[in-house]
């Protein structure tokens, strides 16, 4: 795989420390496995959920070290964009996933009281703010809300984080987005997860293999290609780049080069994919292969990772019996919210 | 009280809510360019150029929106809005929806339509019902210098997003404008422009104009017309229309956009449906057609409905058909 730095050093004009993999603790490193493997989990009992009859969903199954590498690079005071492809941002952002679940089983607990689906659950709270799952319409969105940071409406200090795959990037709006927030000098990150699939098309049949990357680059922002499956490079990223917003004030564009495991819509066979390219990526699955690396460091032994995958496991199932006995919105209630 | 024209009190009315409220600001393409005087008074970073790009103007101004601006986004003419019809529709429109409440989006978009121009279909083109179509939105389209002024005004400081029809041939209308700057017109509510026993005839925008014009030569035909200025498209002053159509039984509605599921559609069905027993002919809809606009300036003229057609519909209400009637109304 093609991963490449388009970089301007901004940092090193500024002096803001980059900080690194190595800088992350025991613990962080641990925490952040514990949460990819919540992500997967959770998905994957949506999958569960879905064949027995619940509405269908967009995983993000092979995704999850974007979502902890790039949330984990933020704090409580910066603002996240996401699009239908979000559990994972969520989770990681430290939703519950029992009113997750209740969301997208269309239950009263759910964060927005039934009426998201899994498709667009924002929480005010937790700093994710909004979800489009209109292709493009996060990036469209984006800048205004890094102007109202800008001008004093946010947390001080805070910063936007837009979260977008590759099919986005063929959207014009893309374009517009990215233009807008180097001429107005936002504190956006453009965080493009290249899952290599747009819908039911391959993204080579759209686009040229280094297109995105480019397109960012021209731009004229900043610009980093990493692999989007080794969570400690993606959160090396994102923190550099974070830490160049905060000082700069200025936008800058991580492009993570993953790749979607699962269909595009649950339920989906597959059967467009290419075989080998999918064993290809699942080998290079990101949960597996920190697994393994943690284990080879000696930061967990199989007894740990074994309470680990118990801990999650028992979260889901408590998460999937809370959304479960969530009561149903009452129909009467089906206009609430349409005007303030 | 202050003459002034519909541009000067859309004017007067940004710099008075720009003055009221610091979370206020102005973008657009052109817009920093065009009100100099606002950019002097209240600094580049609240009165912005844009590129020209309507999907990443409206979309910035619904973030801008829900990160806790209160932006007024001038995407200049109607036939513009397709372009940032994601932005407003699907976001601005129903993301408070379904995030279950929790953000709100007080925004204005503005633009311009109909004839007056003679530049053609693709700057004149009049999309209201499209967004009063659309679940979220607020529309309005008002026809005098108070009206743009105080509802625009009361448009920026709704919590809920509101587009801004400007009927392009009023721009350099004049009247009566209320001095104070805390007049504000609630949405949602209609004016009687003139009351009337026999026909009501309901309207917005420049063919208000040409209802009164009918009503005043009506008078000396001995009949007695009363008008009704819709100015909010949505939220919908029903109560208003009900109760002038119970008085008369007659009800004619114009408007320059086409018939089509347009808004006269809705008024009709109104009266159908809510007043129907109070009908004493069917409903008359006098409106553009369904066609685009053209640039020739007498083509472009024969698109809308003018006090003439209102005039003939209103005889033949009231005291039955004429052939001259006929003739005049087959136009329309």
């Amino acid at each position: 795989m093609n991963v490449s730095e388009h970089t301007e050093p901004v940092a090193d004009h500024h002096g803001v420390p980059g900080p690194t993999h190595e800088s992350a603790t025991p613990e962080a490193r641990l925490s952040s496995l514990e949460t990819m493997m919540l992500i997967r989990a959770y998905e994957e009992q949506l999958v569960e959920l879905q064949r027995g009859g619940a509405p269908g969903t967009c995983t993000s199954v092979g995704q999850e070290a974007c979502a902890v590498g790039v949330i984990g690079a933020l704090d409580e005071r910066d603002r996240i964009l996401t699009n239908h492809r979000s559990a994972g941002h969520l989770i990681a952002r430290g939703a519950d996933p029992g009113r997750m679940m209740a969301e997208v089983l269309g239950r009263t607990d759910g964060y927005c009281g039934g009426r998201s689906g899994s498709l667009h659950i924002a929480s005010r709270e937790l700093g994710v703010v909004l979800t489009s799952t209109i292709v493009g319409g996060e990036l469209s969105m984006a800048p205004g809300m890094a102007l109202a940071q800008k001008m004093g409406r946010g947390e001080p200090g805070g910063i936007v984080a837009v979260f977008f795959g590759d099919g986005a990037a063929c959207e014009g709006i893309f374009h517009e987005s990215l233009n807008l927030a180097v001429q107005w000098q936002l504190p956006l990150l453009f965080v493009c997860e290249n899952n290599q699939w747009q819908a039911f098309v391959h993204r080579l049949e759209t686009m040229p293999d280094r297109a995105i990357a480019d397109w960012a680059h021209s731009h004229g922002l900043p610009t980093r290609s990493v692999d989007g499956n080794a969570v400690e490079e993606v959160y090396a990223a994102a923190a550099r780049a974070v830490a160049e917003i905060r000082v700069t004030g200025s936008p800058q564009f991580l492009e993570l080069v993953t790749y979607r495991q699962r269909g595009h819509f649950e339920p989906d066979d597959q059967s467009y994919v290419d075989p080998d390219e999918l064993v290809a990526w699942r080998r290079r699955d990101p949960i597996q292969g920190y697994r393994e690396h943690l284990l080879e460091s000696g930061l967990i032994d199989p007894e740990g990772l074994a309470a680990m995958e118990r801990r999650v496991r028992e979260r889901i199932e408590a998460a999937a019996a809370f959304a479960q006995a969530s009561a149903w919105p009452a129909p009467d209630r089906l206009t609430d919210h349409v005007y303030a | 009280m202050t003459r002034m024209t519909v541009e000067q009190a859309i004017h007067q009315a940004l710099r008075e809510e720009m003055e009221h409220d610091p979370r206020v600001i102005l973008m657009g393409e052109g817009v920093a360019t065009k009100h100099r005087d606002l950019v002097e008074d209240f600094g580049a970073e609240r009165v912005r150029n844009t590129p020209l790009a309507e999907a990443i103007m409206a979309g910035t101004a619904v973030g801008a929106a829900a990160g806790g601006l209160r932006p007024v986004v001038d995407l200049l003419f109607a036939p513009f809005l397709p372009y940032s019809m994601d932005a407003l529709v699907n976001s601005a429109g129903k993301l408070r929806y379904i995030s279950g409440g929790q953000f709100s989006f007080p925004m204005v978009a503005m633009a311009m339509t109909g004839a007056g121009w003679a530049v053609g279909a693709q700057h004149n083109h009049n999309l209201e019902a499209m967004f009063v179509h659309a679940p979220g939105l607020k529309v309005l389209m008002p026809s005098t210098p108070a009206d743009f002024r105080g509802l625009l005004k009361a448009a920026i400081r709704d919590e809920n997003p509101v587009l801004f029809f400007i009927d392009l041939g009023l721009l350099h209308q004049e009247g009566e404008v209320e001095a104070r700057a805390d007049e504000l017109i609630p949405l949602g509510q209609a004016a009687v422009r003139r009351e009337g026993t026999h026909v009501t005839m309901v309207s917005y925008a420049k063919t208000v104009g040409a209802c009164l014009q009918a009503a005043e030569q009506l008078e000396a035909r001995q009949i007695s017309a009363e008008v009704i200025d819709l100015r909010s498209l949505k939220p919908l002053d029903e109560e208003t229309v009900l109760a002038s159509v119970r008085r008369t039984g007659r009800l004619i509605v114009v408007h320059e956009a086409s018939g089509l599921c347009g808004v006269a559609a809705e008024i009709a069905a109104l009266a159908a449906t809510k007043a129907f027993d109070a009908l004493r002919a069917p409903v008359v809809r006098l409106t553009g057609p369904d066609a685009p606009a053209a640039s020739s300036w007498v083509l472009e003229q024969a698109g809308v409905p003018q006090a003439e057609a209102v005039v003939a519909a209103a005889v033949e209400l009231v005291l039955g058909t004429s052939e001259h009637t006929r003739a005049v109304m087959a136009h329309y």
